[in-house]
């Protein structure tokens, strides 16, 4: 068959929000294009239907990377990696969002990426999501219709597959405040340190009171057909002591909630081993002998 | 209603020259400066974003010029390694050229324009290896690309880390 040509494609360029809210509503097969990274590949290597872009970078409403709302944070559907990383606000206040931004791709990509892209583009090996997830992140959606908010934690139900109907749009990614005092951490494992697609990552934070976990969140990427929060493990740690009895009840539990498959970038049993050692790393570096 | 466009008229500064072209709103900015406007310098490696060897600065920042649509490079300004020499070689190339910085040179304009931007703003990566990322060269090794940004960071008296 031959490769699609650029006459299949075409581009609305609006220049406000209610302009590509209508164009969405009421145009058929509509894809919304923020960086580009992604869909151009995409594109390019032919695998994209015929479609008409909506082009998102000269929405006026979307053009300020970060707001500020009653303690929450409100990322614009433009926000790239780059905005992150550069933002000293955000880094002091959202440290992983700043450990993930600086291991997606490489520079240039990072200059163009963007969080919203990365959320609906939906790849399991996603590294911008799981980290919004860490941080408890709403996905603002909006329509002609109205405006609504999903946890991203419930955004996905299964592999591509999303809350969003396509008359919405991204407008923003909701961060509330993270609490005080909690242990964070992010690791990527990777063929390299950059400009490589994930095999496992496994990013969370704990917060503890002496030796009893109050709360944690741990999620994983490319372990299962989407991102995903592991509530079961999060279940067993909270209120257990953190001490080798809970961290292996913790490992149990993780083994029993992540799908991890073999493909070209690596194997079932290896991201099985590889998860169960990260939550291992990210227990150990939070419990009381290592602080 | 309006009609979506497959073609548009685009504004654009390329190396300190303003130019008008005409092209599909898809089309790559890496076709726009090879094809529309002529500047064969930027070289298309992988075509997907991988290589590095399409890397040109838009607005100040890299970018990689095989994923940036047309649509979204209206009004920009744009820096191709055509941009770096000005009566005489960038610094940094003649420390490619005399360190064997380029070899067969498919990733020398990718290599050259994120050298660039790394030793104007250092703060932007951990090291020179972080800043080189992505830029892939299957020739030197690496050694000699490193040395040739080292030897360019003395001579323009910027202090990069080491490591």
């Amino acid at each position: 068959m031959p490769e699609a040509s650029l006459l299949d494609f075409s581009v609305f360029n609006p220049r406000r929000l209610d302009e590509a809210l209508s164009l969405l509503a009421e145009e058929e097969n509509v894809v919304p294009l923020a960086g580009g990274t992604d869909l151009m590949v995409t594109l390019e290597t032919g695998n994209l239907s015929p479609c008409r872009f909506l082009n998102l970078m000269g929405i006026a409403e979307f053009q300020e990377p970060f707001s500020w709302c009653d303690g929450k944070l409100r990322m614009s559907p433009l926000c790239s990696y780059r905005d992150t990383r550069i933002d000293k606000d955000v880094a002091t206040r959202y440290p992983l969002l700043v450990r993930a931004a600086r291991e997606v791709g490489v520079l240039a990509i990072q200059s163009r990426g963007t969080w919203a892209g990365n959320i609906v583009n939906a790849s399991p090996a996603a590294d911008g999501v799981p980290v919004l997830m860490v941080y408890d992140a709403e996905v603002e959606l909006r329509s002609t219709s109205g405006t609504r908010t999903v946890p991203l934690c419930d955004f996905y139900r299964g592999y591509k597959e999303m809350d969003r109907a396509s008359d919405e749009l991204v407008t923003g990614i909701i961060l509330p405040p993270p609490p005080e005092d909690r242990i964070e951490y992010f690791r990527k494992v990777a063929p390299r340190r950059l400009q490589a697609i994930t095999k496992v990552l496994l990013t969370g934070y704990l917060l503890r009171s002496d030796d009893r976990i109050e709360d944690c969140r741990i999620v994983l990427g490319s372990v299962a057909p989407f991102t995903l929060r592991a509530r079961e493990t999060e279940s067993i740690l909270r209120g257990s002591v953190l001490d080798s009895e809970t961290i292996k009840a913790a490992r149990a539990a993780l083994q029993g909630e992540i799908s991890p498959i073999d493909d070209i970038r690596s194997t079932a049993m290896y991201r099985r081993n590889v998860a169960e050692r990260l939550l291992d790393e990210f227990l150990l570096s939070a419990s009381p002998e290592s602080h | 209603m309006t009609e979506p466009l497959d073609r548009m008229t685009l504004t654009l500064t390329v190396n300190g020259r303003t130019i008008k072209v005409a092209v599909h709103p898809m089309a790559r900015l890496l076709d726009i400066l090879r094809e529309e406007i002529g500047l064969t310098g930027t070289k298309e490696g992988c075509g997907e974003g991988e290589c590095g060897a399409c890397t040109v600065l838009m607005n100040g920042v890299p970018v990689l010029a095989c994923l940036t649509p047309a649509c979204q490079v209206d009004g920009a300004e744009v820096v191709t390694v055509e941009g770096l020499a000005k009566e005489t070689l960038h610094p940094i190339q003649q420390a490619f050229l005399e360190e064997g910085g380029a070899q067969c040179g498919i990733c020398t304009p990718g290599m050259l324009i994120s050298a660039f931007y790394y030793l104007e703003h250092p703060e932007c990566a951990e090291n020179l290896r972080e800043a080189l990322a992505g830029n892939q060269c299957r020739c030197t090794g690496y050694t000699k690309i490193f040395s040739s940004v080292r030897k360019a960071a003395e001579r323009l008296g910027k202090t990069i880390p080491e490591v």
